[in-house]
């Protein structure tokens, strides 16, 4: 099965020249040589095979392509890949470890946060960084943090919840009490 | 979508970023954080050949005091501004309306300077600028040049920073004194304005001393509603207020769009100011 975005070549235009960056994606240094008008999310997707960063509504207004950009949520729709050269990208797929879900992600599945799927990725990563600068947030301050991510399934009241129970998690609490 | 082919070229210095766009020609555009810039290249609504990114150079992307003003440089994200504690004590407003702007996401990316030179009529931060009289440094290949706010804002989408300068940064007196509120409508958590209304107010024995009053998306610029500043000269009361911000429509000839027709716009422009000056004197 072909997506929308595997038909856009990565082939650079002839005419313009390449720059090779270096991004640290997830952890781990990854060296490519991109045309400039490529897209972070694009790079992720198509480049580097990390579909777990969707693109939605090409528009800058959904938010499922969000990634933590240096520990901050951006845009990767709104950002080119030669504007990551020298950070660090985190996607979904550098959430959890091998065998352990991130406590987001357990959240997510606990409080069944999730109806279609398809803005979970952002919704994870913008809770993560949430929940790293304050561990112990409000229900509005939630919705806050949430309010770049578009749910089209509009399942937000479980993507509190499960943000408010990862928060216990991660606080040592137990969040089924 | 993808936005067509373009050259790019990382600057560092505000005098690198002049070259290359003296060498990228008129075609050449500045990126900053590219919050407004990426959605109109991937909808190729324009398609430069020449991109020169400014979003690394440090020397415009800190903010400061000198000389008794708030320097904001033209870099600073709307996150750091929204959270600097120089902006949050001295500038209260423009932290009030940074937090306005779009969503956290955008804000993480998106400039003070980007957002004040994209000249968006929706935008937020314009009405701040023009209400607090704030002045923008202009660097070319001249050498740096101050516009007054008032100056600055020329037409939707235009401003007084040609094609091969760069806004360096924007300062905002500081109104020691004086008590600020934004007030924005729109119909989502996080949206452009509707209409929005920047106000200060310097109060004095129960009494509006002095107003400054801005207005976003009633036009084609940001709007200074100078007669209104006038008569809420000695306003005591929220009737006084509401009876000044009834005429806050007056001159406006606002432009219809799937928002608002052109009626509900001049009522928002109303009440809005209404209520962002009652917010900002506390006046009952």
């Amino acid at each position: 099965m072909t997506s929308l975005y595997d038909e856009v070549s990565p082939a650079p235009a002839a005419d313009v020249p390449t720059k090779r960056v270096t991004i640290n994606v997830n952890g781990e240094a990854r060296t490519v040589d991109v045309e400039p008008r490529l897209l972070l999310a694009h790079l992720l997707r198509q480049g580097l095979k990390l579909t777990g960063t969707h693109t939605g509504c090409d528009t800058t207004s959904c938010g499922t392509c969000t990634v933590l950009f240096d520990g901050r949520p951006v845009k990767s729709c709104t950002m080119l890949a030669v504007q990551a050269d020298g950070h660090e990208v985190e996607t979904v797929e550098g959430m959890s470890s091998a065998s352990e879900l991130h406590p987001v992600q357990e959240g997510f599945k606990q409080e069944h946060g999730l109806q279609c799927g398809y803005c979970t990725p952002g919704m994870m990563l913008a809770a993560k960084a949430l929940l790293e600068r304050n561990p112990d947030p409000t229900e509005d301050e939630v919705r806050w943090a949430l309010s770049g991510n578009l749910c089209r399934c509009t399942g937000y009241q479980n993507i509190v919840k499960s943000v408010l129970w990862a928060a216990q998690k991660m606080r040592g609490q137990n969040p089924e009490a | 979508m993808i936005p067509a082919a373009f050259e790019y070229t990382k600057a560092t210095t505000v005098a690198e970023a002049l070259a290359a766009l003296q060498a990228g020609g008129e075609d050449a555009k500045v990126l900053g954080g590219g919050q407004s810039l990426l959605p109109v290249l991937r909808l190729r609504l324009n398609a430069p050949s020449v991109l020169v990114d400014c979003s690394g150079i440090d020397e415009i992307s800190g903010i400061r005091e000198e000389g008794g003003k708030v320097v904001i440089g033209a870099g600073a994200t709307h996150h750091a501004v929204m959270n600097n504690a120089l902006v949050k004590s001295s500038v209260p407003l423009l932290a009030q309306a940074t937090a306005t702007v779009a969503d956290p996401q955008i804000r993480h990316r998106g400039t003070c300077g980007g957002s004040m030179v994209h000249a968006d009529p929706r935008a937020d931060l314009p009405p701040v600028a023009l209400a607090l009289d704030a002045e923008f440094q202009i660097a070319g290949s001249g050498g740096q040049r101050t516009v007054k706010a008032a100056e600055f804002f020329q037409g939707p989408f235009e401003t007084s920073v040609g094609p091969d300068e760069i806004l360096v940064s924007v300062s905002f007196p500081k109104y020691d004194g004086w008590s600020t509120h934004y007030e924005k409508f729109n119909r989502t958590a996080q949206a452009w304005s509707i209409v929005g209304v920047a106000a200060a107010v310097r109060m004095d024995g129960g009494k509006i001393a002095e107003a400054r009053i801005g207005l976003t998306n009633v036009g084609g610029t940001p709007m200074r509603a100078s007669a209104i500043e006038q008569a809420l000269v000695g306003a005591s009361s929220l009737a006084d207020i509401e009876a000044a911000a009834a005429r806050a429509s007056d001159g406006l000839a606002p432009f219809a769009d799937d928002d608002a027709d052109e009626e509900f716009r001049l009522h928002l422009a109303r009440v809005l100011t209404k209520r962002a000056v009652a917010a900002a004197s506390g006046l009952k």
